[in-house]
């Protein structure tokens, strides 16, 4: 048996956790502090798997705009970040990119796209 | 002159907030004006998630969070100008601005909305000594460049102060390929949001060393290397704890400064705490008619609250424009003082009127340090009405009460006091 | 290049002398080291017009302030620079230091300053409500001034660029050999670090901390002068109002002690400390610097609100061990000038020292003066201090004057792009902000850095990542990564 703190980084409260992991699997983590059933999720996802969502720019040519914001769309594996990051730096879209366009398929084999977040019209 | 009901100064997420909110309260006749190329504000530059969760119940990056504002307001039809900088707001509500396209222009308001936002503290604020080389920036400044430009500002880097700006930009440039040395924070705690300390600190290994900050800064011309040193309870330099950093790039997220250069010339009675207007419980400022709201009021952690707060300021603004039309509008006699005493270091609103209060006021505040296990106690004159159990407060974290109008009747008080107490 | 005079070094020295000597009919060069005029100590210190009381009778520092301050009302008007007649304050603290008061008194009337008096502590506080309850007395030398030294040194530039004289930077000067050419007459080749040659007839050493260096090269009889850095805090506009006048302490050895002032912009200045050094690029700030600058300060005036600090910096005053001015040839008929050793009150000085050496070397090279000098200079507008129809007027016929860049100090795109286009134009950050201000607010150009740059990188063709603060190896950004 291990136990850890943890801030949940669900949302800005930042809740302090107390994690206790019995065995690693769903039903052997036991989680508390928090006050809402995102700060369990978060906390079993962190101790199984750990993922983030990724957030950068890529160049956009044929725009006002030098820059397009992007991000995953959905959080990868934490361990895949860099190299998640190397993808995006290769990157370039042509305007026009609107909020949600699908910038990279399946980003570093994650099964995650990398979308635009900002418009460049 | 040209006249509009409601002129909005600063078309970011404040502004915004407050030209939808009324719209939809009825008012037609509204414009913003927008100093920058694009609506949006300094959203624009925050690309990060984490915006959103209480407006959408989602999260999302900055852009998309401006985004979805900046589509209602076209939807709504509001109009506003870009590239135009306001350079005087009169007593009597006329504005005077400036552009490329139509010079120097002079117009009237119905009401006018104070939303300019804020700006960071400066180098020289913060009384570094050393060189002043180039690398020096203020994280905002830094995220511009980085962000909107696509430019790289530095590999080697420290950071001074541990604001949310900072943290994010010690993330923002690691996934660039820079190498973030270190965070020092002078205060013994973050300026900013913990789950920040965790995704862009942690997660990356970035040492933060609390208690200390940035001694000496070397480099004729660009930075060198600073020297980090610990402080005592004084927050002054220990000697013998210097710590040296070879670094190309010095950060500073250092706190910020609501932007009121305009309110004040226009005489508008500010807050020394905040460093922006003091306001009822309407938002409105000493000048009748002009409101202010987001961070040109007070600085927020979270955009959620800035559309909250300026929705508000919005209502509020459009009913005055409304019962200015039926000429019954009327100076408040009955305001009510907010004091902020006992780590409570200010509120938002200063002053309120039981007459013309909504059913809810919400009064913001921010605490003096890292308080844990206190209450926060709500008093009408002497007598308390609500306490409520806090395990932890910090000045990074803005914090809220709620006074309900039900509540004041019948009671008059002569003041309203927010404090903290032991539990 | 062959010319008739080569100037070394472009600050406000430099620069005046090159103006005065546009006025003669010389090829004229003036070569700096910096990417831009006003680069070393004319751009950090106290930003003052010296009244004259202080310098030692029949010194050469006593006549260049006493004739710098007289000639600085019309160099001003000439050339479009701010300039304001504060009056100056000598702080008395103690009655025993009365005698001290009292032969700064004699020694002003000796050097010939106009309308100087003591004032009693009761009319001193009508004067400066702000003043420090223990003041006694103090010497007020109504002539006393302030003055933009950025301005003054470009306007300068400017003034003598338009009568024909040329700049040369980037070029830092590692020799000076005089060439023979025949028994009576020679020149001098001066060669540059990167192994360029101007060959010049005379050659005039305006070079600051540098001075002793450049001089060194010629002659025998060598000069020797120390970097005496002071420490300075620049004020937010909000405390500027603090105080009317320059407000000084009586002079200590080390210097005039701490000084009070508004600035022509409206700050509030303190400083300088007095610290001597060997190292000739050192301006950093110390710790105990600013602490100093604090603490005595606080003894002139009471209340100084130091939260409102936006900048502090520290410049370098070139203090020859002879402790004057050096003025006027190495030798007789040796074609070199020097304007050397030139600390305070060198920037009063500077109309004066301009207008001395640009005699010598006209005498010397008997040249006479141009019948089409241009005289005056027009400053870039400063949109912000314009009336409303005048700006309106102005951004109609200009557009770009419309477009607000940095905002604490209302500084417009045109603005910006007049300090690049003028001759000799500003080719970095700094050299834009010594011009138009920009960036010299409270915000210390957070908000107007990345528009700038992109102003400078559109208007001198320099690319972003080339962008500098001021000299090489100050670029802004890194390359990509």
């Amino acid at each position: 048996m291990e136990t850890k703190e943890m801030i949940c980084i669900g949302c800005p409260l930042g809740c302090p956790l107390n994690v206790t992991i019995n065995e690693m699997n769903e039903a052997g983590i036991e989680v508390s502090g928090n006050t809402c059933p995102n700060g369990h999720t978060y906390a079993v996802n962190e101790v199984l798997h750990p993922e983030r969502i990724i957030t950068s720019t890529v160049p956009v040519t044929g725009s006002s705009d030098v820059r397009v914001a992007v991000k995953t769309a959905h959080s990868v594996p934490k361990g895949k970040i860099f190299e998640c990051m190397d993808e995006i730096h290769r990157a370039s879209v042509k305007a026009p990119v609107h909020i949600g366009d699908v910038v990279i398929k399946n980003i570093a084999g994650t099964g995650v796209d990398i979308i635009a977040t900002s418009d460049a019209l | 002159m040209e006249r509009h009901d409601i002129v909005i100064i600063g078309g970011g997420p404040a502004g915004l907030a407050a030209a939808i909110a009324a719209r939809k309260e009825g008012i037609k006749d509204i414009l913003i004006l927008e100093r920058d190329r694009k609506l949006g504000g300094i959203l624009n530059q925050c690309i990060h998630n984490g915006f959103g969760l209480h407006t959408f119940k989602e999260e999302l990056t900055g852009p998309e969070y401006a985004g979805r504002f900046i589509e209602e307001a076209k939807k709504e039809d509001i109009p506003y100008r870009l590239s135009t900088m306001v350079i005087e707001i009169t007593p009597d509500r006329e504005i005077t601005y400036v552009n490329r396209e139509e010079g120097l222009v002079t117009i009237k308001a119905g009401a006018v909305i104070l939303a300019m936002g804020c700006r960071e503290r400066p180098r020289g604020a913060l009384n570094i000594p050393g060189m002043r080389p180039a690398g020096v920036y203020t994280a905002g400044t830094a995220q511009r460049l980085t962000n909107i430009e696509g430019k790289c500002v530095g590999r080697e880097v420290v950071i001074l102060g541990s604001g949310d700006i900072g943290l994010i930009m010690a993330r923002r440039m690691t996934l660039e390929g820079a190498k973030v040395k270190a965070v020092a924070e002078l205060m013994p705690y973050s300026g900013g949001l913990k789950r920040n300390i965790v995704q862009c600190l942690d997660d990356y290994g970035i040492p933060l060393k609390l208690s200390h900050t940035v001694v000496d800064i070397e480099g004729k011309e660009r930075v060198t290397g600073v020297t980090i040193a610990e402080v005592g309870p004084d927050r002054k330099p220990i000697p013998g704890t210097e710590e040296h950093f070879e670094c190309d790039t010095l950060l500073l997220s250092c706190g910020l400064i609501p932007e009121n250069e305009l309110s004040r010339s226009a005489g508008i009675e500010m807050n020394a705490v905040t460093s922006g207007p003091c306001v009822n419980d309407r938002l409105e400022t000493s000048l009748m008619g002009v409101y202010a709201c987001g961070n040109v009021l007070h600085v927020h952690d979270l955009v959620d609250y800035v559309s909250e707060e300026a929705a508000l300021a919005g209502r509020n603004a459009a009913k005055f424009v409304m019962e200015e039309a039926q000429a019954n509008q009327t100076a408040s006699g009955d305001e009510i003082k907010i004091i902020a005493r006992d780590g409570v270091r200010y509120t938002v609103p200063q002053i309120l009127s039981p007459s013309q209060m909504n059913d809810k006021v919400v009064v913001r505040f921010r605490v003096a340090d890292v308080y844990k296990n206190k209450a926060v106690c709500v008093y009408y004159g002497n007598e308390r009405v609500q306490r409520i159990k806090k395990k932890v407060l910090a000045p990074g974290e803005m914090e809220q009460v709620i006074i309900m109008k039900k509540t004041l009747e019948g009671v008059n008080p002569d003041s309203i006091t927010v404090c903290l107490e032991e539990q | 290049m062959n010319m008739d005079v080569l100037v070394i070094g472009g600050g406000v020295i430099g620069c005046s002398i090159l103006r005065e000597l546009s006025r003669y009919d010389l090829r004229c060069v003036l070569v700096e080291k910096e990417e831009d005029v006003c680069s070393g100590t004319s751009k950090a210190n106290s930003a003052i017009v010296h009244a004259g009381f202080d310098a030692k009778p029949g010194s050469l520092k006593a006549k260049m302030n006493v004739r710098g301050n007289e000639m600085m009302g019309k160099i001003a008007e000439d050339l479009d620079v701010d300039f304001k007649r504060n009056g100056s304050l000598v702080l008395l603290f103690d009655e025993a230091d009365r005698p001290a008061l009292n032969d700064l008194y004699e020694k002003g009337i000796a050097n010939g300053v106009k309308d100087l008096r003591i004032v009693e502590r009761d009319e001193l506080k009508k004067l400066e409500p702000n003043i420090s309850d223990r003041v006694v007395a103090a010497l007020y030398a109504p002539t006393g001034g302030i003055i933009c030294p950025f301005m003054l040194t470009v306007a300068n530039a400017e003034n003598a660029a338009a009568n024909g004289a040329e700049f040369i930077f980037n070029k830092e000067i590692t020799g000076i050999e005089r060439v023979s050419d025949g028994e009576h007459a020679h020149h001098y080749k001066v060669t540059t670090k990167d192994k360029d040659v101007i060959e010049a007839k005379y050659v005039v050493n305006a070079a600051g901390v540098y001075a002793d260096k450049i001089h060194n090269m010629v002659s025998d009889r060598k000069l020797h002068i120390t970097p005496r850095a002071g420490e300075y805090e620049l004020l937010d506009k909000e405390a500027g109002g603090m105080v009317k006048r320059t407000i000084f302490q009586l002079p200590s050895k080390m210097g005039k002690g701490i000084l009070v002032t508004p600035t022509i912009h409206g700050n509030l200045l303190l400083g300088p400390t007095a610290t001597d050094q060997d190292d000739k690029e050192g301006t950093g700030t110390t710790a105990v610097g600013l602490e100093t600058v604090r603490d005595k300060s606080a003894l002139s005036i009471k209340n100084i609100p130091y939260g409102k600090v936006i900048t502090a910096f520290s410049g370098l005053r070139a203090h020859e061990d002879g402790g004057d001015f050096i003025l006027g040839e190495t030798e007789e008929g040796s074609g070199f000038f020097d304007a050397a050793g030139i600390e305070s009150p060198g920037l009063t000085s500077a109309p004066a020292i301009g207008e001395y050496i640009a005699m010598l070397v006209a005498e010397r090279a008997g040249a006479k003066k141009k019948e089409n000098f241009i005289e005056k200079r027009n400053g870039i507008p400063h949109v912000a201090k314009l009336s409303k129809e005048e700006r309106a007027a102005l951004i109609k016929e200009r557009p770009d004057y419309g477009v607000m860049v940095c905002r604490c100090e209302e500084i417009s795109e045109g603005e910006i792009v007049d300090a690049i286009r003028r001759t000799p134009g500003a080719r970095s950050l700094d050299g834009v902000k010594r011009r138009v201000r920009q960036g010299m607010g409270r915000c210390q150009a957070g908000f107007c850095t990345p528009r700038t740059m992109e102003i400078l990188s559109r208007e001198a063709g320099i690319p972003m990542e080339k962008i500098c603060k001021n000299r090489k190896g100050s670029e802004l950004l890194k390359e990509g990564y």
